[in-house]
């Protein structure tokens, strides 16, 4: 009976300790410098490999069936700054996305010469980091026929979007994305969700969709979009707003 | 009567080595190094993944079937609600099921404040709400699971550890339902028996190894977006994107029962034993042994 107790006791201590240790222990190294960072090799490992297993193969779309009854938005749903509220007043009419950089031809283009472009519409699964998923059609012009008008310099590496919105922390969103998904067929600059002009919700006049990547990569409320050689020395230098929080710059997965 | 200190219990024969009522303990090699370092990489794999894996959950937590979120009706959802009084209650939904989870799931306290969260803060990696984190180790932690499980699968293919000890023989099936009694009674084969594994047990193992491990890793996949782009007909095998994060999480669960019934099996048949066996390979057995002077 004696030993029982002590058995049990022992059990009973171990599971606790390990619990503890294993909860604590782990705090504990997220708190550290070097942790995170061993940690989130794994990334560039998972990069890496899908990229190896993936290449350009297209994400899946959908049918109009699919198209959930309204897009969920999150992040920023109503950006306040004075030059966003200007052009939302007026309809987004003197709307100018800037493409600049290293770039042979920085370019100003209204919506109306985004439009006058070749468009591509599709309907995709958005999935949020938080794991959720939405489904809508998305109308708008491949982030590639902008690049080809600006034409890149040898010199570029990253496709850096600065946004209208700024989050809570006073920080303007702002994301990245290498080439291999910039000029994917499926990235478009877009400024219609399901037939209409894109709500001010989900990232009106124009949004990025990144389409096999997670929500946080597919800026809203583009204002300019900048061709970099590195994107180190931009804001808190992860390539992206919630990068700057931690969150992983391939987004993937 | 006051029990004596453990110091002043007189010292008993050894009963390790020494033959007392026809019996005799020897010490067998039974899991080979290679097993066990594998056994406790997984460990702390599993360990490690599902509490990283609750932290991501808790980002959202709530499940649907489908390629998207139905939010109006998820099959399961932990959430929190003000009750009459003002205070907050966890409420776990199953179905159309709603069952006050106060406390453990839905809300549970954070530094003593209770808090809108799905699972507790105990239970996840890290404690707080922190899903950048717990998307880090849980994919580090993803990739080690992985090779582990890799290199397991490959020794014991290698090995015949498969082929030997973990598929069912043809007379393990027929004796299937005396080891079901046998389970149910809490009876375990002892003696030289106990060294093979019996036949739930390598059912267990086999279900745990491919159908548990294979599937939560391959809807772990069908969850990537990238991956989705050439494993679309996993995604649709399974009913959709949101459908693969149900089956990732219930499969997880899946885990959880069995460590919660391997724990058990492994105290009831012996804590030390099996404990040594598994960290320095040494199993006790205990054999009926004739005594010649009973002739």
């Amino acid at each position: 009976m004696k030993l029982i107790n002590r058995r049990r006791r022992f059990l009973r201590n171990t599971l606790a300790l390990t619990g503890a240790a294993l909860v604590g222990g782990c705090d504990r190294l997220s708190e550290t410098d070097w942790a995170p960072k061993v940690l989130d090799s794994a990334t560039t490992l998972s990069h890496a490999a899908q990229r190896v297993l993936s290449r350009n193969a297209m994400a899946r779309e959908y049918t109009e069936a699919d198209i959930s009854p309204v897009f969920r938005p999150n992040g920023s749903t109503d950006p306040q700054s004075s030059a966003y509220r200007t052009l939302a007043a007026n309809g987004f009419r003197d709307y100018r996305l800037e493409v600049g950089g290293l770039v042979a031809h920085p370019l100003s283009l209204s919506l109306d010469a985004l439009r006058a472009l070749p468009g591509r519409t599709q309907i995709t699964r958005h999935d949020c980091v938080e794991g959720w998923s939405v489904i809508g059609q998305w109308t708008g012009v491949q982030l590639s026929r902008v690049l080809d008008l600006a034409r890149p310099v040898a010199a570029a590496r990253f496709v850096v979007f600065r946004c209208f919105d700024v989050m809570d922390d006073g920080n303007e969103y702002y994301e990245s994305l290498g080439f291999d998904d910039a000029y994917h067929p499926q990235t478009i600059l877009a400024w219609a969700l399901n037939g209409q002009p894109v709500p001010i919700p989900n990232g009106a006049p124009l949004r990025l969709r990144v389409e096999r990547q997670l929500g946080y990569k597919m800026a809203k409320y583009l204002r300019r979009i900048e061709l970099v050689s590195t994107f180190g020395d931009i804001e808190g230098g992860k390539g992206g707003y919630w990068e700057d929080q931690g969150y992983q710059w391939y987004a993937g997965i | 009567m006051a029990s004596l200190p453990e110091e002043a219990i007189p010292a008993q024969p050894a009963a390790v080595d020494m033959p007392s009522s026809g019996t005799v303990r020897r010490m067998i090699y039974r899991h080979t190094l290679p097993l066990r370092i594998m056994h406790w990489i997984n460990a702390v794999c599993l360990l490690i993944l599902l509490g990283s894996g609750l932290q991501i959950f808790n980002a959202h937590p709530a499940l649907y079937w489908g390629q998207r979120s139905h939010f109006e009706r998820p099959w399961l959802s932990l959430h929190a609600q003000r009750g009459p009084d003002g205070q907050l209650r966890g409420v776990t939904q199953i179905g159309s099921r709603r069952f006050d989870t106060t406390g453990w799931f839905g809300v549970s306290k954070v530094a003593g404040q209770p808090m809108a969260r799905g699972f507790p803060a105990w239970a996840t990696i890290p404690g707080p709400q922190w899903l950048a984190m717990g998307r880090a180790w849980h994919f580090f932690f993803a990739w080690i699971f992985v090779i582990n499980g890799v290199c397991f699968v490959a020794y014991a293919l290698w090995t015949r550890h498969l082929t030997r000890d973990l598929i069912p023989t043809r007379a393990d099936w027929r004796g299937i339902g005396r080891s079901i009694i046998e389970h149910a009674l809490l009876k375990h084969p002892k003696g030289e028996a106990a060294l093979r594994y019996n036949v739930l047990q390598r059912i267990a193992y086999l279900v745990v190894i491919f159908v548990f491990g294979g599937g939560v890793v391959l809807m772990g996949l069908a969850m990537s977006p990238r991956m989705d782009s050439v494993l679309g007909w996993l995604v649709d095998a399974v009913g959709g994107r949101q459908s693969a994060r149900s089956i990732h999480f219930l499969f997880a669960m899946g885990f959880v029962a069995f460590f919660l019934i391997h724990i058990f099996e492994v105290i009831v048949t012996g804590l030390g034993n099996n404990l040594r066996s598994i960290i320095t390979g040494r199993y006790a057995i205990t054999t009926e042994v004739r005594d010649e002077a009973d002739q």
